[in-house]
């Protein structure tokens, strides 16, 4: 694996019993991008990112992220890691401030880590107005941005976001951007799965996934030539259809 | 084992604790709520036993043979009833448990040196009743036998020769045979293992819910890291529960502790490790909290059955008894009757404490096992 990668994939396969949720994905996307999962529903790339986060093991092939095999090294992986879940799992009934401060002592920062950073995280997501407010009060923009900050406290090389705009508001989601843009400034390589074209749009790579099978992977602009679009959207509709009339053909 | 991670969930799971009012009212509540009820509902003592009596004879020593029973202290008689078949209605109706029918004759025949019958009707539907009214009134009866002897022989002009077997019995432990004696030691253990084990059951299922898992586990905490930070908050908890039942148990109960409270205390750990450790498993094997409570109740059902609380465990089929000794409760329930009642020390619970610690880190270490760092 070139030292310049931050993922690197394999031939990765996953079946749930009969099911083939991932089948056959290879990519590689460089340190320091913004790097886009798209498909639809149920086309493998929650499956994907939970196997690359070595939470799921795969059936087969193989992936290095930051270095480390996901199967054999999956714990050095995720002290490297910052993760945000579908839904922003973070803890209703405490404070935003005690969330952080549970994922700091969680990423064994020390004390004074821990204060400097805490400081510096709350200024960067504009949380500081709203530390000591019970996370379950939050509206879902709020929410986002503290389970975005308790992800990056440990200064994570690789931030993955799954669906992190699902349920925000507009406004909320373009200050969410510009925050994963600026962390990507830093060197942080950023992995986003999202349902919004527009959102992929800001991406440096983008891949796209079908049935478990990756269709396509490039720059949004690389795609767009390819399929001779303006936008990105348009691309994943006709990647939709075309998808759909070959599945017509295969139950024909 | 990294400390800063253990602090962190330990922090995090005392806070959890203090902002939700059902694990609140677990801790505070259901200690003492259990206690009373269980505290005056078990009792095997056999008082205020609903009587009835027909007596046909009414003479001086059938209103004796009625004081007889009246002077056991254990029954109390609801009044005479005229016929037979109205006694017999009462116990159908259940308002009597025992009846007495002393036929006429009853001083006559006494007098002739006869055998004068009387008959006795028991609710057999209620044994422990039955039995201990049967051996009751064969105590009386013989008594009966021996007084209407001793005036035949002043009669005759003889007096009674002392001899025959004098049977003197010396209680141990419990002179007078109090059941809350006996049952509040053992209660104590139950309303731990039951606030313990409610408690931790739903420790890791909660976050398993609420999808706060998955968050967990990405990060590079350790499967003994959650589990032992989920624990020490409990333990503190649970050793407050072991006070508050303490002190009901004493102060209200009036149940001294004959040995040593500082080795109950310690000993109380060691259960509290094992019980803890018991919802701490169930935890890792539910997926949901309706899941995680029926299981828990699966577990603490037979415990109060198996564990010698209420039923001796030597009359217990042998397969049956296996079980009870897979339960951390039997071995306490031993523990707290050992120091409490007896008074004694280690020299008599090492083995119950050994085994109690050892399954108490069985299951702590299957339980850290069997939590698994990914979802498939």
């Amino acid at each position: 694996m070139a030292d310049k990668d931050a993922i690197t994939v394999e031939g990765l396969v996953k079946e749930f019993g009969k099911l083939r949720a991932v089948d056959g994905l290879s990519f590689s996307v460089p340190k320091g991008a913004i790097f886009a999962l798209l498909g639809p529903n149920g086309s493998g790339k929650s499956t994907t990112i939970r196997m690359l986060c070595a939470l799921l093991t795969p059936t087969a092939g193989r992936a290095e992220v930051l270095g480390f095999d996901i199967v054999r090294q999956g714990e050095r992986i995720k002290e490297r890691l910052g993760y945000m879940s579908q839904g922003f799992s973070l803890y209703l009934d405490l404070t935003a401030r005690e969330n952080m401060e549970f994922y700091a002592g969680i990423y064994g920062l020390t004390k004074e880590e821990k204060k400097t950073r805490m400081a510096e995280v709350l200024k960067l997501t504009l949380l500081e107005a709203k530390s000591e407010a019970i996370v379950g009060h939050l509206s879902g923009g709020w929410k986002q941005r503290v389970a975005l900050a308790c992800a990056i406290l440990h200064r994570p090389d690789l931030l993955v976001l799954d669906e992190p705009t699902a349920g925000v508001d507009p406004v909320s989601r373009r200050v969410f951007w510009s925050l994963i843009k600026a962390l990507a400034k830093e060197g942080i390589t950023i992995l986003v799965t999202t349902h919004y074209m527009d959102e992929a749009q800001n991406a440096d790579l983008v891949a796209l996934m079908f049935g478990g099978k990756l269709r396509d992977f490039g720059s949004p602009g690389d795609l767009e030539e390819r399929w001779q679009k303006h936008t990105l959207e348009a691309v994943f509709i006709a990647m939709v259809e075309e998808h759909r009339s070959l599945l017509e053909e295969v139950s024909r | 084992m990294n400390l800063r991670r253990l602090l962190a969930i330990t922090k995090k799971e005392f806070i959890h604790i203090l902002r939700d009012r059902a694990s609140l009212a677990i801790i505070f509540v259901m200690p003492v709520m259990l206690l009373f009820i269980f505290g005056y509902a078990v009792t095997t003592d056999i008082e205020h036993i609903h009587t009835g009596v027909v007596d046909l004879d009414h003479s001086p020593e059938s209103r004796a043979l009625v004081q007889a029973f009246v002077n056991t202290g254990s029954y109390s008689f609801l009044g005479e009833a005229d016929t037979v078949a109205a006694l017999t209605e009462a116990m159908d109706f259940g308002r009597i448990k025992v009846g007495l029918v002393i036929p006429h004759g009853y001083a006559a025949s006494l007098w002739r040196d006869e055998q004068a019958p009387v008959q006795l009707l028991l609710d057999g539907s209620d044994p422990t009743v039955a039995r201990t009214t049967l051996a009751t009134s064969q105590i009386i009866a013989l008594m009966q036998g021996n007084r209407q002897n001793f005036l035949r022989l002043e009669r005759l002009g003889r007096s009674l020769v002392p001899g025959g077997v004098d049977m003197r019995p010396l209680v141990l432990y419990n002179p007078d045979m109090d059941s809350k004696r006996f049952n509040i030691p053992g209660l104590i253990g139950i309303v731990l293992q039951n606030v313990t084990v409610i408690l931790t059951a739903f420790a890791l299922v909660r976050e398993k819910e609420r999808g706060t898992m998955e968050q967990l586990i990405v990060t590079p905490v350790r499967a003994r890291e959650i589990i032992v930070g989920k624990l020490i908050p409990y333990v503190v908890v649970a050793s407050f529960d072991v006070a508050l039942s303490l002190i009901v148990g004493v102060f209200w109960f009036r149940v001294p502790i004959v040995g040593s409270l500082s080795l109950l205390i310690l000993l109380s750990f060691v259960f509290l490790l094992a019980a803890l450790g018991m919802g701490m498993l169930i935890s890792t094997i539910a997926k949901t909290q309706l899941q995680a409570m029926q299981m828990a109740l699966l577990t603490l059902m037979p415990a109060i059955l198996l564990s010698g609380f209420v039923f001796p465990r030597e009359a217990m089929p042998t397969v049956v008894q296996w079980i009870g000794y897979l339960l951390p409760i039997t071995y306490f329930i031993d523990i707290l009757r050992g120091i409490m009642l007896k008074g004694v020390g280690m020299e008599a619970l090492w083995q119950d404490t050994l085994l109690l610690l050892g399954l108490g880190i069985l299951i702590l270490s299957v339980s850290i096992v069997r939590f698994r760092k990914r979802l498939d």
